[in-house]
């Protein structure tokens, strides 16, 4: 292949080329590397949010890059501010038949309710969606399951930013409305139905774990953590106050591992729904332990309660209005919220954009108090 | 002089396969099975020479429940996906084989919840205990001292501490570990959260300084040998009585490194002594652990254990979500 002199010069000169070949090789790599680093800086460089005491290594913390980028979804949102109301101005709930909700409106503001309402809920389908196809008179029915349903929804919305100011508005005025969850969507994401047991050939704590599922967030933990502490009320915490205590894990009122483990996977659930980790509520060191927590601990304890609330007197009981297609796919049971269908993977829902200033009929059950917008 | 800096055994040594004592007329011989080969593959690892092997009546007794153990944890997992082996793939590292619910409390289950967890291992139990026993045969039968038959021992403890002592003691089997890859991962994150944080069980702590104590040892013995191999140090049996340059420049090394060495012989007992001793602790602390103490961290509290802060954490001056995120203040 190579000319004569060469294959002799090679077979008479044998030198080592692999050892000064790799120190080459390895001291051009590492002066290629740190040129690169020097000149468009460090590429994964990290931001963290201090959560705790100095030393206790709790933070937060996020990739530069990531937190350049603001969550894309805040540009769903537009301003629409209240219209001006007169005094003895007629209302909705008198122009229009069966308004159940939002009756004490104006008619310009409740139409600028409805329209808004379709561009968070249903931008293709628009009014149709929960009015059918028919005539302007015809909307007063309630044929459709969507407007039935979105009616409650209202409710819903009106009673979380009245009722649960102290988890929604927390650090600033947020509000929710129904963009919170919908983004635009007909049926919000991150909403979960019921999958345990995921293990049929097993019975007890067996059927309830060791499967790749969405409620278990792919871990093996147990998959029934949702329905167990945020519908059916069952204890979350597992430790004991005292550093001895009697009992057996066999006596039904003695939390087992399995207990914890059904807490971890609730756990996990919240840290993947807000972008969180353990240290953004607890100091890491003594979980359970109400004087170390930080003060995010007690927003999410009231969003524990705003979500058993919101399951149990909202969303299950809308079950026998559903179509089969919007059933969960497993027990049939209607779709139910927890902290993803709002926090979408963020600290604060839209990165904590305000949401409700324009919408103060949605932030009262009672009767809008425009002048709060003003 | 590069021979000793491999990565890889240099020596290997192949010829006649080697058969090992032959005690004329005993039983060692008809005991030993295979025929023996050589593999250049295994001897970059360590002796190239394979079998054979002396596997007797407690060596089969260990392998025949061992493998019913391992299929009955096998069969268990396939059931759960429906035997369908894709599946079983797909998600082998989830699935296990579980301990019985706690309200069975320590009577014995349906077959469905944990019955067959306990059935396993039962069987389990007896291929540890036998493969233990064979270990103080073969060292007996060799005439050597016992001390893989103790180390040994001291490992089967730990095991014994979570899959039988403890939930006995917890009156629930549901206390025991489950099989499978995942599972046990969490079960022993479960186990720490559940009693108020592990690492401040003390003897968590001691156990986890002879673990890495351990790994420290086994890298500076395994570095000295090496290093000192091209004098003959790799001859540790010779050097411990007869000592030569390489035990020389050894002892010299560590001696004007941090003041003390050990030597050919102690060398082993601190590394034996380590990894034993690693195990022992760390079953006495999960056999107190929800018997003696519910919640490490108060417990640690109240030894005077655990720091306390003094309250002030000036949540006040960490900066807020919205600058984080790069929004106003």
């Amino acid at each position: 292949m190579f000319p004569k002199w060469f294959e002799n010069w090679n077979r008479n000169n044998p030198t080592n080329i692999y050892g000064p070949g790799i120190l080459v090789g390895m001291v051009g790599g590492a002066v290629f590397v740190a040129i690169m680093l020097v000149s468009w800086g460090q590429p994964y460089a990290t931001a963290s949010l201090q959560t705790g005491p100095r030393g206790t290594g709790m933070s937060v913390t996020e990739f530069q890059a990531e937190l350049a980028t603001p969550d894309p979804d805040i540009a769903l949102i537009f301003e629409d501010p209240p219209y001006p109301t007169e005094p003895g101005e007629p209302l909705a709930g008198d122009i229009y038949e069966n308004v159940q909700v939002l009756g004490d409106l104006t008619d310009a503001n409740f139409n600028r309710v409805m329209a808004a309402m379709t561009r968070w809920v249903s931008p293709e389908q628009g009014c149709a969606y929960c009015h059918g196809d028919g005539d302007l008179e015809t909307y007063g029915e309630d044929n459709l399951y969507t407007k039935v349903v979105a009616r409650r929804m209202i409710q819903m919305t009106q009673s979380i930013n009245e009722n649960w100011d102290g988890h929604v508005n927390a650090n600033k005025e947020v509000g929710v409305t129904c963009m919170t969850c919908h983004r635009g969507q007909n049926v919000p994401s991150e909403i979960w139905f019921q999958e345990a047991p995921v293990v049929s050939a097993m019975a007890g704590w067996s059927a309830n774990q060791n499967r790749v599922t969405e409620t278990s967030q792919y871990t093996s933990l147990p998959s029934d953590a949702l329905e167990s502490y945020l519908l059916n009320y069952e204890r979350i915490g597992v430790h004991d106050l005292a550093s001895r205590v009697e009992g057996s894990p066999a006596d039904p009122a003695v939390p087992a591992i399995q207990n914890a483990e059904r807490t971890y996977s609730l756990m996990n659930y919240f840290s993947n729904s807000l972008g969180a980790n353990c240290v953004t509520c607890h100091n890491s060191r003594a979980f359970y332990d109400g004087a170390q927590v930080t003060p995010q601990w007690s927003t999410a304890s009231l969003g524990i309660a705003m979500v058993q609330e919101l399951n149990n007197e909202y969303l299950v009981g809308l079950l026998d209005l559903y179509p089969e297609d919007r059933l969960g796919p497993v027990h049939q049971d209607a779709p139910k919220a927890a902290c993803a269908t709002c926090h979408k993977g963020y600290l604060q829902p839209l990165q904590g954009t305000n949401v409700i200033a324009d919408w103060p009929e949605l932030a009262t059950t009672g009767a809008p108090d425009y002048g709060a917008a003003e | 002089m590069i021979e000793y800096q491999n990565i890889f055994t240099q020596v290997q040594v192949q010829g006649t396969p080697e058969w090992g004592l032959d005690d004329s007329g005993g039983r060692l011989s008809e005991e030993r099975g295979g025929k023996p080969f050589f593999s250049k593959l295994f001897g970059w690892f360590g002796n190239a020479q394979i079998g054979p092997i002396n596997l007797g009546m407690l060596g089969l007794v260990s392998l025949a429940t061992g493998l019913v153990w391992f299929f009955i944890v096998g069969l268990n997992m396939l059931a759960q996906v429906g035997w369908s082996i894709p599946e079983f793939l797909r998600q082998g590292f989830w699935l296990a084989l579980e301990p019985p619910s706690p309200q069975y409390g320590l009577r014995i289950p349906p077959l469905n919840d944990g019955g067959w967890y306990i059935i396993s291992s039962f069987f389990l139990l007896v291929s540890v205990l036998a493969w233990w026993a064979r270990s103080y045969q073969l060292a007996a039968s060799h005439k050597m001292g016992k001390h893989v038959f103790w180390a040994f021992g001291s490992a089967i403890w730990l095991f014994l501490v979570l899959g039988l002592f403890r939930p006995v003691l917890m009156g629930s089997w549901s206390e025991a570990v489950p099989y499978g890859i995942f599972p046990h991962l969490d079960w022993t994150t479960a186990f720490s959260i559940r009693y108020g944080n592990l690492y401040y069980n003390p003897f968590h702590c001691l156990s986890i300084v002879f673990l890495y104590g351990s790994v420290l040892l086994f890298a500076m013995h395994g570095a000295t040998i090496l290093a000192v191999s091209r004098f003959g140090g790799d001859r540790e049996l010779e050097q411990i009585v007869d000592r030569g340059t390489a035990s020389e420049r050894a002892a010299l090394f560590w001696r004007w490194t941090m003041g003390f060495n050990a030597t050919m012989e102690g060398i082993h007992r601190w590394a034996w002594w380590f990894a034993v001793l690693t195990p022992i602790t760390g079953g006495i602390g999960i056999l107190l652990t929800g018997t003696v103490v519910d919640n490490w961290f108060i417990w640690a509290q109240e030894h005077n254990f655990a720091p306390m802060y003094d309250g002030s954490y000036g949540y006040e001056a960490y900066g807020t979500y919205d600058a984080f995120i790069g929004q106003g203040e």
